[in-house]
Order: structure tokens, then C-alpha cells, then sequence
């Protein structure tokens, strides 16, 4: 009974801080982007997530440092949480068409991470755009 | 460790609960936002270039190279272009502009020995040996320095700290330590200041089925990289009929990485 009780409590809480973060999620996308939701999700997105939109927003990390375990030391590739796989998708384009970093002001990752004060250091190693030709080939 | 896996099971039968209330919690509030339907996994772009290795790597097979030093030409440098080039080191890199040549990134170089009474000198490349019993592995403080199931020794750069233990260990300075920021990396070669690292025996094109970068370029045939645990393999056959040795063998690192001719 206490246990449940705390549980639900600990739901409420939950939920309050969700309704927070889907909102903020979209208020600073298109903050940054006036509105195009849809260029700021990244240039090669399609429609959908490697998972569920709402999961990804919640577990997207710990999905990520899951699976950077499972490619490095056990070799298994392809895998969902795949980093490569995060900027293949959610990079945008200038309007040269150029790649900007996932990781520069305002973008698809940086731009909520900023909101919410979180600092990554993935990307001091990781690539910040696609490799052209690998995008190019994956998508023949 | 037991205590660890106590809480996180206990983490995850709290989280499983949650979750269902969560989920009942969004399918009401979010709308069309949240999309309920379970098992929505799509195909991803890394999962259509889809290699050999989705059950990952097996102790089934050990990867190993064979160099026959006298089809190495001396002056020729191909495998460190090659090298350089698919896993963004080096020239043509953005790379350390403030290290003197010492301290840069070095995944694979040529050395030329020279034989004091015939002066006959021969050129070899030198890299990771890929030890069976690698000595960076066991001096590693964290376990960053590691060998996977198919014998392919890495710097996990997740967890390494960057003390360097691993470069004093290793018998074949095939390490090297990155002192600066880096930028534009290739996306399959993620590489960053503070870490150290070394030849990777190109994993990511074996996980794939492909053969390492140098092997690949070097058309004087002077290298050649296969799994010798298979006795069908080309490289098993060749090393049952050509005489080979591992670069210091006395020191017991029993190298993957072994050499003819010399
Ligand atoms: C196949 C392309 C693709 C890949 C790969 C991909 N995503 Fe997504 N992602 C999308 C799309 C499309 C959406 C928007 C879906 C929607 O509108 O419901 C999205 C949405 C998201 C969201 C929610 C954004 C918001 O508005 O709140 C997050 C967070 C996210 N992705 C993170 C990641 C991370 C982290 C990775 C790498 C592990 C990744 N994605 C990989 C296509 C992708
Ligand atoms: C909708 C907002 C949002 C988006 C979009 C988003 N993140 Fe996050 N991310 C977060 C939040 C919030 C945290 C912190 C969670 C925590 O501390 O538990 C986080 C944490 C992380 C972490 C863990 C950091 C650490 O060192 O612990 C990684 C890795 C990460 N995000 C990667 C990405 C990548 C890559 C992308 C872009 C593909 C991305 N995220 C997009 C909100 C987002
Ligand atoms: C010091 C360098 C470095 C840093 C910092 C770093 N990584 Fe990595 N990461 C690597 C290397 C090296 C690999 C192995 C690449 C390979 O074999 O394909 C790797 C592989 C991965 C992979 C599997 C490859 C893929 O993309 O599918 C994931 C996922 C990953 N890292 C996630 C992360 C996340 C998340 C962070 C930040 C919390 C991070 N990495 C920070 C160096 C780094």
C-alpha cells in the first residue's frame, strides 16, 4: 500500500516534468527555426524515430551509452542507439545544402540541450554531420 | 556487483510500472504527439548498410595479418596513406597543428631495419600487433584498454582517462596520445583530445565483411589479413607453407600481426 501509494506519487511527478519536456521540446524547435518544424528535425529525418517518438525523448541516452557498449567492445552493429545514426538523420542543411553540426547553436540536439542545461562530450570524438557518401549509399 | 544487480533489477520492475502509468498518462494528454503503438522500430540508415556482424564479434575467429617483408618496397607508404585516409590521422587531416612529430597521432608506420653485416635493409609496417596476451590491456586502470572475442585490441575511448600507462607497456609504440582538439573526424573513426589510440585493425570495415584500409591499398601483395583460426583460411594455408615470426616473441604477446622474411 505505502509502496503504491509512493509510486503514484512518484507518476504525478513524472508526468508534471513530461508535460514540461514535450513542450519545451517543441517550443525551442521552433523557436530556433520560426515554426519549420520539420527542417529542424534534421534534413534526412523521414517520419519517424528509431524508436517512439515519446521514448526517444525520455531514453535517448541511456539508449545511446547502451549500445556504444554493445558496437564498441562486443562488435554488434547496426544497433538502434547508434550515434552515427542520431546525425545520419537529425542534421540539418544550410540553404547552400550544406550539413550544419548537430551540435551548433540552436540545432536539433545542441538546441535541447542548451534548454536544458545538459553538456555532452560525444562530439569532441563523434562527427557532427553525415559522411555524404555514406548517406548517399545507404539511401541508393 | 550482486548489490548492483539487486537495484537495477528492482529499477527496472519500478520502471516497467511507471512506464505503463506514463504511457496511460500521454495517450491522454499529448495527443497526437505521442504515439502509443507499441513496437514502432523502424528501419534506420545504419541498419540498412547492414554487415555480417549483428550477433557481433565471436571467439570463434581470431583476425590476424600476415607481412611478407620482401614485397615491401622500401620508400613505398602506401598502407599509412591508406591508413591516414579512412580513419582521418595525419596528413590531410585537420590534426594537431601544435604537436611536433613526436607527439602525433601515429595508427601505423613504416620501419626499415638494417642488417649490420650484409647492410641489407628491409622496410615493414608497424602497427598494432593485435596481441593475444597485450600487455596495455592488463595495465589499464579502467578496462578502456581491451581485446574483443575475435582478438581486435581497442581503446574503449568511452571510459579511457588518458594516463598512458597502455603507450609505456607497449613493447611496439603502436600508440599514441591526441593533445589537441580535434575536428571534422570521420564518422566511423570518432577521435578526441585526451584519449590514446591505435591501429583498430579497422573495425568497422570488418564488422562489415571488408578488409582493412592498408591491406586493401597495398597492391605489391605485401600484406595479407584473414581469420587464423579458420585452417581453410588463405592466410592459414600461406602461414602452414611460409616460414613467419612474431616481432619479439620472446617477450610471450604471442601478436595476431605476424611477419616473413625477415
Ligand atoms: C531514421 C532517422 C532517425 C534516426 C536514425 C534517429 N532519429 Fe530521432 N527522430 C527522427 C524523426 C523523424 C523524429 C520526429 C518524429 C515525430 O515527429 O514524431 C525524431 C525525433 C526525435 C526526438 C524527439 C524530438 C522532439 O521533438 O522532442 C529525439 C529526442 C530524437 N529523435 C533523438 C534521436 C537520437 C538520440 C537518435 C540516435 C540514437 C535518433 N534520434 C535517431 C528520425 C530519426
Ligand atoms: C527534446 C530534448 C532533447 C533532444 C532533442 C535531444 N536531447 Fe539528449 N538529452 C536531453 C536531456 C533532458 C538530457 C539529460 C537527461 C538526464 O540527465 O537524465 C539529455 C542527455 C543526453 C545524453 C547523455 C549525456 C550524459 O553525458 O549523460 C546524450 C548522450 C544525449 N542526450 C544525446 C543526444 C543526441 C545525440 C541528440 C540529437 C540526435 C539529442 N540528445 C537530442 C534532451 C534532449
Ligand atoms: C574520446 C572519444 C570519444 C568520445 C568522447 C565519445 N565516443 Fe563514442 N565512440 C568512440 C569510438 C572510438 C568508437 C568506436 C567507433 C567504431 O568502432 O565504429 C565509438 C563508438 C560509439 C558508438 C557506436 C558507434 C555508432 O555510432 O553506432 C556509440 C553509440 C557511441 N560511441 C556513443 C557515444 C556517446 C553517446 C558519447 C557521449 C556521451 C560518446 N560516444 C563519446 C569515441 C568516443
Amino acid at each position: 500500500m505505502v509502496l503504491s501509494k509512493k509510486l503514484k506519487q512518484r507518476v504525478g511527478i513524472l508526468a508534471v516534468v513530461f508535460t514540461a519536456l514535450m513542450g519545451f521540446g517543441s517550443a525551442a524547435l521552433s523557436d530556433n527555426h520560426g515554426g519549420k518544424h520539420e527542417r529542424a528535425i534534421g534534413a534526412n529525418a523521414g517520419d519517424a524515430c528509431v524508436k517512439e517518438t515519446s521514448w526517444m525523448r525520455r531514453n535517448h541516452m541511456e539508449l545511446l551509452k547502451h549500445d556504444r557498449d554493445r558496437t564498441l567492445r562486443q562488435g554488434i552493429r547496426p544497433v538502434e542507439g547508434s550515434i552515427k545514426g542520431c546525425v545520419d538523420c537529425h542534421a540539418n542543411k544550410n540553404d547552400q545544402g550544406a550539413f550544419i553540426p548537430v551540435d551548433a547553436e540552436g540545432e536539433f540536439c545542441s538546441g535541447c540541450h542548451t534548454y536544458t542545461a545538459v553538456s555532452l562530450d560525444c562530439f569532441e570524438c563523434h562527427a557532427t554531420k553525415p559522411d555524404v557518401s555514406r548517406v548517399k549509399r545507404a539511401g541508393k | 556487483m550482486s548489490k548492483d544487480e539487486n537495484r537495477s533489477e528492482q529499477q527496472a520492475h519500478e520502471a516497467q510500472v511507471v512506464d505503463a502509468a506514463r504511457r496511460r498518462f500521454l495517450g491522454q494528454a499529448a495527443g497526437a504527439t505521442a504515439i502509443i503503438a507499441p513496437g514502432v522500430t523502424l528501419m534506420t540508415i545504419a541498419q540498412a548498410d547492414s554487415g555480417a556482424a549483428a550477433e557481433g564479434a565471436s571467439s570463434a575467429k581470431r583476425w590476424g595479418m600476415l607481412v611478407d617483408t620482401n614485397k615491401c618496397e622500401t620508400g613505398c607508404n602506401d598502407c599509412v596513406d591508406a591508413c591516414q585516409q579512412e580513419n582521418g590521422w595525419g596528413a590531410g587531416s585537420s590534426d594537431e597543428g601544435l604537436s611536433d612529430s613526436r607527439q602525433k597521432a601515429q595508427w601505423i608506420r613504416t620501419v626499415t631495419v638494417r642488417d649490420k653485416e650484409t647492410k641489407h635493409t628491409t622496410q615493414l609496417p608497424m602497427m598494432c600487433q593485435h596481441c593475444e596476451e597485450p600487455p596495455c590491456v592488463n595495465v589499464c586502470p579502467t578496462g578502456a584498454s581491451m581485446k574483443r572475442a575475435d582478438g581486435i585490441v581497442l581503446v574503449d575511448k568511452h571510459i579511457c582517462i588518458g594516463c598512458r600507462y597502455c603507450m609505456m607497456a607497449c613493447p611496439y609504440k603502436a600508440r599514441s596520445f591526441i593533445h589537441e582538439s580535434l575536428h571534422d573526424q570521420k564518422s566511423h573513426a570518432p577521435r578526441g583530445k585526451g584519449t590514446v589510440e591505435s591501429c583498430t585493425m579497422c573495425v568497422h570495415r570488418v564488422d562489415r565483411g571488408d578488409q582493412p584500409a592498408c591491406v586493401e591499398r597495398c597492391d605489391k601483395g605485401a600484406m595479407m589479413f584473414g581469420d587464423l583460426n579458420d585452417p581453410n583460411s588463405q592466410i592459414s594455408r600461406k602461414l602452414a607453407r611460409v616460414s613467419s615470426t612474431q616481432i619479439r616473441a620472446d617477450l610471450g604477446t604471442k601478436p595476431s600481426i605476424r611477419y616473413s622474411g625477415i
